[in-house]
């Protein structure tokens, strides 16, 4: 470290700075105090007359009352969807179909800060997120699929693509807008009709959801959006009347609904779980490598499927990270989520944050040590302070197990082989960061790494262009760009030859 | 008096060796003995599989073209023996042209599979296909020799690695190939051909945890069953046809990859 930087690092950190309240104002967001299921075009009462309340979980409020769609509400659903395919949306020209997803994107761009507030009133991520980036990504997947709809036989030569039919989509609460648009923007584009179960905790973002379709003109049926429980979830994958399931979600959940369509010839993609290595080398530009594992892990509360979970840092630069890293993590804001200030919000329920709590203790008991910074948190809600573990082994539950929550664990490396042979070992494959200055070097890790996105001198970054999925146990199928269509296509496998 | 043929004592093909099953079992297939592979079979040719696949996807493109290539070369000289294995010439001769077809592929299919990525940021984005690791091949019963070149050819060329599981009712011809693949620069254990009875050793291909993926073309009635197994470890599930012949059937073992790197001075 030269001498300035000496200096800056034990200069006072801004911890103790005041910062004035920026709260964003709610008004914008009008709730029903109860919503039913949205199937063939309308909300409807469900079937199984069950409602659950969904929270606000920094405060614990009760927002609203949604829908337990039991088994016949599912089947409703699944056949609103089949009727709305065979009697309708697969005779709409493809170019209409574009003009469809084209509107949904323009009104989704124009209702943004209504989502965006809503979207971290019920789900607890910072405003500032789901302004700047689950709000304007979702916007543009549905912009970027739009287009696809009347060109795939150019996306797919000699392949004669044709939709497969009804989708079952079901999907996680960490992004509950953005996953919607991963799901249902590809698989209308391919001509598809759909069927969406959105997370228990984070359902309202796709209810409000359903009046974006309203205002679009969507044929009634194309979309149908049933909310509850897994047990909701459950009753979609079993269902023999979808021809395809798309999960985002656990990858314990994942095998299960693998094992469940064995045999059935119903097509699937996963997106499961991950616990990716971000990899800082001694010749990286430490600042933007420590504001990388700062945006990494505690992006979303760290409620992310590639969050950099694992740091790997190259033994010689260990301790000046871990000082710049502890530093930083001083500053970061915790609280209100609608404050505008906000870097890190409320865990998005109890049960998420129990499960943070023990696999944290697991940690401490199995002897990594744990740093926290000074921080205040409020009384009410699901909060935790981001935690950072360093003296931690590779066996350790914390450095095999996805943590979901704002968690670091901290190991270290020598050689870019040692690197490669930790990063890569554990039964997932989403993601990975690297971070030297060194162009040779970062090509040979983006190869050597078992991930499906790769990250170089950057993390968390995402795009509708830009293909998104796991290798091993995090799952098959892409999300995102050109590969993310083939999903939702039917594709005559090849040409018969010999 | 008449000389007396030298027989062939039909073998396992693991490793680039030739072992007998370590259970010492074997059947009658087509008139001869021959080894019938066991659980402990499976497992030694998925490490020795696993072994073999880093130097295989790390060869360049070119190479692996050429090795396909030399696989045709060898299968043509012993076309006689395989002709006397399989239906005849005719299927002989179009496995032979698969290979070739398939050994063009090698250095073409990431610039048909693979994109760059307009991101609306400043960032390089691209998107490259990659092998997923180990495949297990349960090959269709027939036609002998050329479904099971339908089968692995794609497998191979894309740099995976595989475990055969060999037709059960003719098995002759698959070890007819070993011997091809064996004298073809293939280096070892990129091929492990096992013979032996299907319904036995497919479960364990489709549970074991250090494959990749699996190609169910000849499983027939045990798929749900093999399916469920392969959920164990997130198996890719491949249900292969023996008459296919495209750049698809490479992508079907293959994994996409997607790098982010900022643009900057």
């Amino acid at each position: 470290m030269t001498e300035l930087e000496r200096k800056q690092d034990s200069s006072p950190v801004p911890a103790g700075w005041d910062y004035a309240p920026a709260p964003e104002s709610r008004d914008i967001v009008t709730l029903e105090e109860r919503y039913g299921l949205y199937i063939g075009g309308e909300l409807v009462e469900p079937k199984s007359g069950e409602y659950f309340p969904t929270l606000n979980p920094a405060s614990e409020d009760v927002l609203a009352e949604v829908a337990q769609a039991g088994p016949e509400d599912v089947d409703l659903a699944v056949q609103a969807a089949r009727e709305a395919y065979e009697n309708g949306w697969s005779s709409v020209s493809p170019s209409e179909r574009a003009k469809y997803l084209f509107r949904i994107a323009r009104i989704l761009q124009e209702r943004s800060r209504e989502f965006a507030v809503l979207e971290s009133l019920n789900g607890g991520k910072p405003i500032k997120e789901s302004r700047d980036v689950d709000l304007p990504l979702s916007a543009a997947h549905f912009f970027y699929y739009a287009g696809w709809a009347d060109k795939l036989e150019y996306a797919f030569p000699n392949r004669n693509p044709t939709p497969i039919g009804v989708a079952g989509q079901i999907i996680p609460w960490n992004f509950p807008l953005l996953m919607l648009s991963w799901k249902i923007a590809p698989a209308l584009a391919a001509g598809n009709t759909v069927v969406l179960k959105p997370a228990e905790t984070t359902p309202l973002t796709a209810l409000l959801f359903a009046d974006v379709l309203r205002q679009a003109e969507l044929p009634p049926g194309v979309v149908n959006i049933v909310t509850g429980d897994g047990r909701a979830g459950a009753e979609l994958v079993k269902h023999p009347g979808t021809d395809k399931i798309a999960f985002t979600g656990s990858t314990e959940v994942g095998k299960a609904i693998q094992r469940e369509l064995a045999g059935s010839g119903r097509r699937l993609t996963l997106e499961l779980g991950g616990k990716a290595a971000n990899i800082i080398f001694d010749d990286a530009a430490l600042d933007q490598a420590v504001e990388g594992i700062i945006n990494g892990i505690y992006f979303n509360q760290g409620h992310v499927c590639c969050a950099g979970s694992r740091l790997l840092v190259q033994e010689s630069i260990y301790e000046p990270v871990i000082q710049k890293l502890k530093r930083r993590l001083t500053t970061l804001r915790v609280g209100d989520p609608l404050d505008k200030n906000t870097d890190v919000g409320a865990i998005n329920s109890k049960q998420q944050l129990e499960k943070i709590q023990e696999l944290v203790k697991s940690g401490e008991e199995e002897g990594a040590e744990v740093y926290q910074p000074p921080c205040r948190l409020p009384e009410k809600g699901y909060w935790f302070v981001p935690t950072v573990f360093t003296n931690v082994a590779q066996s350790y539950r914390i450095a095999q197990e996805e943590i979901f929550g704002p968690v670091l664990s901290v190991l270290t490396f020598r050689t870019p082989d040692e690197a490669v042979e930790k990063a890569n070992n554990t039964p997932y494959g989403l993601s990975a960061g690297v971070w030297t200055e060194k162009g040779s070097r970062i090509l040979s890790m983006a190869n050597r790494l078992e991930a499906g996105v790769v990250w170089a001198n950057t993390y968390n970054r995402f795009d509708p262009t830009s293909p998104f999925g796991g290798y091993k146990e995090s799952g098959f199928g892409r999300e995102g760009g050109l590969h993310g269509l083939e999903p939702y296509l039917d594709l005559d496998e090849s040409e018969v030859r010999g | 008096m008449s000389r007396l043929p030298v027989r062939k004592t039909y073998k396992l093909f693991i490793g680039g060796d030739f072992p007998r099953s370590e259970s010492g079992r074997t059947y009658e297939a087509q008139g001869q003995n021959v080894a019938r592979a066991s659980r402990k079979d499976v497992r030694d040719a998925v490490r020795a599989a696993r072994g073999a696949l880093p130097k295989w996807r790390g060869m360049t493109a070119y190479n692996r073209g050429q090795v396909l290539y030399r696989i045709a070369e060898m299968m043509e000289a012993r076309s006689e023996a395989f002709a006397e294995l399989s239906s005849g010439r005719r299927e002989v001769e179009t496995a032979v042209d698969r290979w070739v077809w398939y050994a063009g592929w090698a250095d073409k299919y990431a610039q048909v599979l693979g994109t760059s990525n307009p991101v609306a940021a400043p960032y390089f984005n691209f998107t490259i296909p990659e092998p997923t690791g180990v495949v297990g091949v349960v090959a269709p019963e027939e036609p002998a020799i050329d479904a099971l070149v339908a089968r692995l050819a794609p497998v191979i060329v894309g740099g995976n690695v595989s475990v055969v599981l060999a037709s059960e009712t003719a098995p002759l011809a698959a070890i007819e190939l070993a011997e091809a693949l064996a004298t073809a620069d293939v280096p070892g254990g990129v091929v492990n051909i096992l013979t032996g009875y299907k319904a036995e050793l497919a479960p364990w291909l489709a549970g074991h945890m250090d494959v990749n993926a699996i190609d169910v073309a000849g499983a027939d009635g045990e798929i749900p069953e093999l399916e469920r197994l392969a959920a164990e470890n997130v198996k890719r599930v491949v249900r292969g046809k023996a008459d296919r012949q495209s750049p698809y059937e490479i992508a079907a073992f293959l994994e996409l990859k997607t790098v982010w790197h900022p643009i900057g001075v």
